[in-house]
């Protein structure tokens, strides 16, 4: 069963900020074509990644994700954040293959 | 020959207008048939607005598709959302191998896998993907409310891109290298009345500055004697290049631009393989979803007749 967690703005600071282990948020929007085709590849991340890393998507369509979205300077998605304690350690722009993206993952962890 | 599970007369390899047609064609024709995707839609789902397709005055890449897909599925189609990372022939049988690890088979198969973006190739332009440079204003263009952008290219697409940012951002540039856009005359139109978007034809993007994102773009020739523009983002819409991987895989001739030669019936060079959608030469290299739909149909068309005779 895939892990990945619904962000919303309410829980961000809880989930994300103050998560004891890192987390990669993906900021995505249903009219985001590559968002979508990324999605697979992060449900099946979440599974094999899990008790290491935690998976989150914000759906920036939502307008009051917005605020997230300006704040984190997001001008382009997908685009996937590592958080580590609070605070942004590395990001992940565009469609990227899965094991690519493991690997690059698991270099943070 | 031994009897291999998951074996179909014909797998359809891409979920864009082409695939999703030569689904529904292969359904009527009773071809028991495999769609396998990456993503429903291909690049036609990032359209944001067609005005050109039979039965549909204004409709969405997103819709149209989801339309396409809804109709294959109603007459039996299965659709899969995977990636292939390998085909090889086997006594005139494709193996067909997934990213999930999964393995089928096919006696024919249909490559209807598109294209991908073109990029300037401008230094520093993937350094500022994500961070000004973006080749999708479907994807994009919220991020841009209130703000100033331009737009490189002339096509339709880049037409239809610049009326897209209009109605987010403040003001649009659309920096063209020949004299006159081309694409469709009603865009044109709309685009040379509108008060928000300004054309600089002759004019080509040379360089790209800023520290951590995207600040300005420098061109070739001063416009209203400036070589430089102050832009917060450059949505990049100069066409595509095709996909290429499975194309190399099963040695298929193209062309020098590597879109897919084939015949009148949509046949490649390769024995038992067929082509359609924006990956091909033909339509006389119009790529539009009605030639994809066109190049799908054909295919199937060819196809059931190749299985026919094959099965005799």
């Amino acid at each position: 069963m895939p892990k990945t967690i619904e962000l919303t703005s309410q829980d961000f600071e809880k989930e994300v900020l103050q998560s004891d282990i890192p987390i990669l948020v993906d900021f995505w929007a249903p009219w985001c074509q590559p968002c979508i085709m990324m999605s697979p590849a992060l449900d099946e991340l979440s599974e094999e990644l899990d008790g290491r890393l935690k998976i989150g998507r914000l759906n920036v369509e939502i307008s009051e994700h917005q605020m997230l979205a300006a704040q984190y300077q997001i001008q382009s998605i997908p685009n996937m954040k590592l958080f580590k304690n609070g605070q942004v350690v590395k990001e992940f722009i565009g469609l990227r293959p899965k094991e690519m993206f493991k690997t690059e993952l698991e270099a943070e962890l | 020959m031994a009897d291999r599970e998951n074996k179909y007369p014909l797998i359809i390899i891409g979920l864009g207008p082409a695939g999703l047609t030569a689904s529904i064609y292969a359904s009527r024709y009773q071809i028991n048939h495999l769609v396998i995707g990456q993503a429903l839609g291909g690049l036609a789902f990032e359209a944001h607005k067609i005005c050109n397709f039979p039965t549909e005055e204004e409709i969405s890449g997103g819709e149209i598709v989801e339309k396409m897909k809804k109709h294959a599925e109603s007459l039996g189609a299965f659709l899969m959302a995977d990636k292939i990372v390998n085909i090889v022939e086997e006594d005139k049988i494709f193996k067909v191998t997934t990213q999930k690890r999964n393995v089928f088979w096919a006696e024919t198969l249909l490559l209807a896998i598109g294209t991908k973006h073109r990029q300037i190739n401008l230094p520093d332009e993937n350094k500022f993907i994500g961070k000004g440079i973006s080749y999708c204003a479907t994807c994009d263009a919220m991020f841009y409310r209130d703000k100033t952008v331009a737009v490189v290219g002339g096509s339709d697409n880049a037409d239809t891109s610049s009326l897209y940012l209009a109605e987010i951002a403040k003001k649009v540039y659309q920096i063209y290298h020949g004299n006159k856009l081309r694409g469709e005359t009603a865009w044109i139109n709309q685009i040379e009345g509108h008060k928000k978007i300004e054309v600089i034809y002759n004019t080509k993007v040379i360089k790209l500055k800023g520290k951590e994102k995207l600040e300005k773009i420098i061109l070739d020739k001063p416009s209203h004697s400036l070589k430089e523009i102050a832009v917060d983002g450059l949505f990049i819409e100069i066409g595509t290049v095709p996909q290429k991987i499975l194309t190399e895989k099963l040695s298929i001739e193209t062309d020098k631009n590597s879109y897919i030669k084939v015949s009148l019936g949509q046949e490649t060079s390769h024995r038992g393989v067929w082509a359609a959608g924006d990956i091909t030469t033909t339509s006389n290299g119009f790529h539009q979803i009605i030639t994809a739909c066109s190049e799908g149909a054909i295919a199937i068309e060819n196809i059931f007749k190749f299985l026919q005779k094959k099965n005799k």
